[in-house]
């Protein structure tokens, strides 16, 4: 037995404050409401090669989910499939109501519900962090400049980088580029987050500024799917671990249980082969 | 390591340079003795900008005339180039098969064809027939006609020539934007799929994306390459004399017609050519260097 009591605490220490905040935020999910995410039977094709295969999954408003599983899992095809960066082929994929399709109209509207957050920051280069926060807001959202920007500060200033805003995406490091990331995200008001492994491409000493930004978000009552290999992180806010292989979801269990008795013996070997150094 | 250039000239250099310069002086000798011909430089200046006793000012004489008019040409069938260039290089990569199609027979026709004939063809097929529809002919005589047109001559010079400079436009924008297009679709695809994912995630329709995210990106990686095609397009109005445009290759034609000047004219013309061209690559370097802080 390989999951002794209190393992995973040694192994990733956790600040108590996280811990009672993360007790107070469960009552945020409401167990009846309607789910503001939902798959039915959603298959994905690359070519031959099936990528996603029979996704039945829902999200809670409110629920923080956090995705993990072996590379080329269908992790990421997944959570690009909730904003219709990739097209599914098959089965229904509702988000907030509306039926993702082939009507730009809709795609748009759930995408301005929808906010992400890619692996490799995605910032735009050519434009200052503040215009980068303030692109969305003002081309999408039609607001005006002042009022946008106002904004835009506001979510600087939460994740903790309000004095970059006048410096290009190349001035800053990977970690604040990625929490630019997410400020620019969240400049859009959006209802749910999608993070796809937002801490991959950072150095070690900068993934835990970002975590940071992360678990405050999860606090405030955001709903999140996350695919992410930071376990530290999924044990904190998650209240929901889906584990994929092959491009079917293995299994749904809250995290105390995926973290110390998981259903699946793949689920299992993954956790060793990650947690092992 | 950066291989280091010699710096100081050897015997074989020597060599090499005293070679091409007999040559050149056997040529001067079969021009000047077997030819007989008749040097008349003094006589160019005149061509260039010609004193007027009667009026007691100065006037641009054909060579200047034609400079100008091929300075014009050149802008304004860049400014279009651009234009129908950008449009060209979105369609390359459209997502509908039709219109990448059409970009794409465009490109091909524009670029097997032989610049001379591809302008006979516009001229004939395009330019002509737009301008005879939209009357402009009598528009610019109507205009030429006025009091006031210092501003329209500042433009566009001789009002009256103003059909004849328009097609000429036309027609090298149109041969042109083949090559503009391959250079902006070129810049489009090398931005990293991730941006327009990033602009598509927060909503943006895809003009958005285009005008917002990609273009300006785009426009900025190929900003040597365009400057190196404007200067092309400077070389290639050269071509558009053959449809009776009054610009620098045009007008030194009616020079040596009329004065049988042929080797001073013609040196004169291509120092005009060089000199533009030359200074325009410099100056665009000089950009360069000033934009890659």
């Amino acid at each position: 037995m390989p999951f002794g009591e209190g393992w995973l605490f040694a192994a990733f220490p956790l600040e108590p404050r996280v811990t009672l905040q993360h007790e107070v935020r469960k009552d945020m999910v409401s167990p009846g409401a309607p789910p503001i995410i939902s798959m039915r039977n959603v298959a994905k094709f690359f070519g031959p090669f099936q990528a996603l295969t029979d996704i039945n999954f829902s999200v809670r408003q409110g629920e923080r989910v956090v995705i993990c599983g072996p590379s080329g899992s269908g992790k990421s095809t997944l959570i690009r499939c909730l904003n219709r960066l990739e097209e599914h082929d098959e089965g229904t994929i509702t988000i907030d109501g509306i039926e993702l399709g082939d009507d730009t109209k809709d795609i748009r509207a759930v995408r301005q519900e929808v906010g992400m957050v890619f692996q490799q920051f995605n910032l735009f280069p050519h434009l200052t962090v503040l215009e980068n926060l303030t692109i969305g807001p003002i081309r999408v959202r039609k607001m005006d400049k002042p009022a946008a920007e106002v904004l835009a500060r506001t979510y600087l200033d939460r994740v903790r980088i309000p004095e970059q805003a006048d410096k290009y995406p190349s001035q800053l490091s990977g970690g604040q580029q990625q929490r630019v990331a997410i400020a620019r995200s969240l400049c859009m008001e959006p209802r749910i987050m999608l993070f796809d492994e937002p801490t991959s491409a950072l150095d070690p000493e900068m993934i835990s500024e970002v975590l940071d930004v992360m678990v405050e978000l999860a606090d405030s009552g955001m709903t999140m799917v996350c695919v992410t290999h930071e376990m530290g992180f999924a044990r904190r806010v998650a209240d929901t671990m889906v584990f994929m292989e092959a491009g079917r979801i293995v299994e749904t269990t809250p995290p105390a249980q995926f973290f110390t008795n998981p259903k699946s013996k793949r689920a299992r070997l993954f956790l060793d082969q990650i947690l092992e150094h | 390591m950066r291989h280091k250039r010699r710096q100081r000239l050897h015997w074989p250099d020597y060599l090499i340079l005293a070679v091409i310069i007999a040559f050149a002086a056997a040529i001067w000798f079969r021009i000047s003795g077997a030819l007989n011909y008749n040097w008349q430089w003094h006589r160019i200046p005149n061509y260039i900008l010609r004193w007027d006793e009667d009026e007691g000012r100065w006037f641009t004489n054909l060579l200047l005339q034609g400079l100008i008019t091929t300075i014009r040409i050149a802008v304004y069938s860049g400014i279009l180039a651009l234009v129908l260039g950008t449009i060209l290089g979105i369609a390359r990569t459209a997502n509908n098969l039709a219109i990448r199609m059409l970009a794409r027979t465009y490109l091909e026709v524009l670029r097997n064809i032989p610049p001379v004939v591809v302008v006979f063809i516009f001229f004939f097929f395009l330019s002509e027939q737009l301008i005879a529809a939209l009357q402009m002919e009598r528009w610019a005589r109507g205009i030429a006609r006025q009091e006031n047109i210092a501003v329209w001559e500042f433009f566009f010079g001789d009002m009256r020539r103003f059909p004849s400079l328009i097609s000429g436009v036309i027609v090298l924008a149109l041969f042109e934007s083949a090559f503009v297009g391959e250079i902006i679709r070129a810049g489009i695809q090398s931005i990293p799929r991730g941006q327009r994912e990033a602009a598509r995630s927060i909503g943006m329709t895809r003009l958005d994306e285009m005008r917002f995210i990609v273009l300006p990106q785009a426009m900025r990686k190929v900003l040597p390459p365009l400057s190196n095609q404007f200067i092309s397009l400077v070389k290639d109005s050269s071509i558009i004399s053959l449809i009776s445009v009054q610009e620098l290759t045009y007008k030194t034609l009616e020079l040596v017609a009329s004065t049988r000047m042929i080797f001073e004219a013609w040196i004169t013309t291509a120092l005009m050519y060089f000199v533009l061209c030359y200074g325009l690559s410099l100056l665009f370097r000089r950009l360069e260097l000033n934009k890659g802080r």
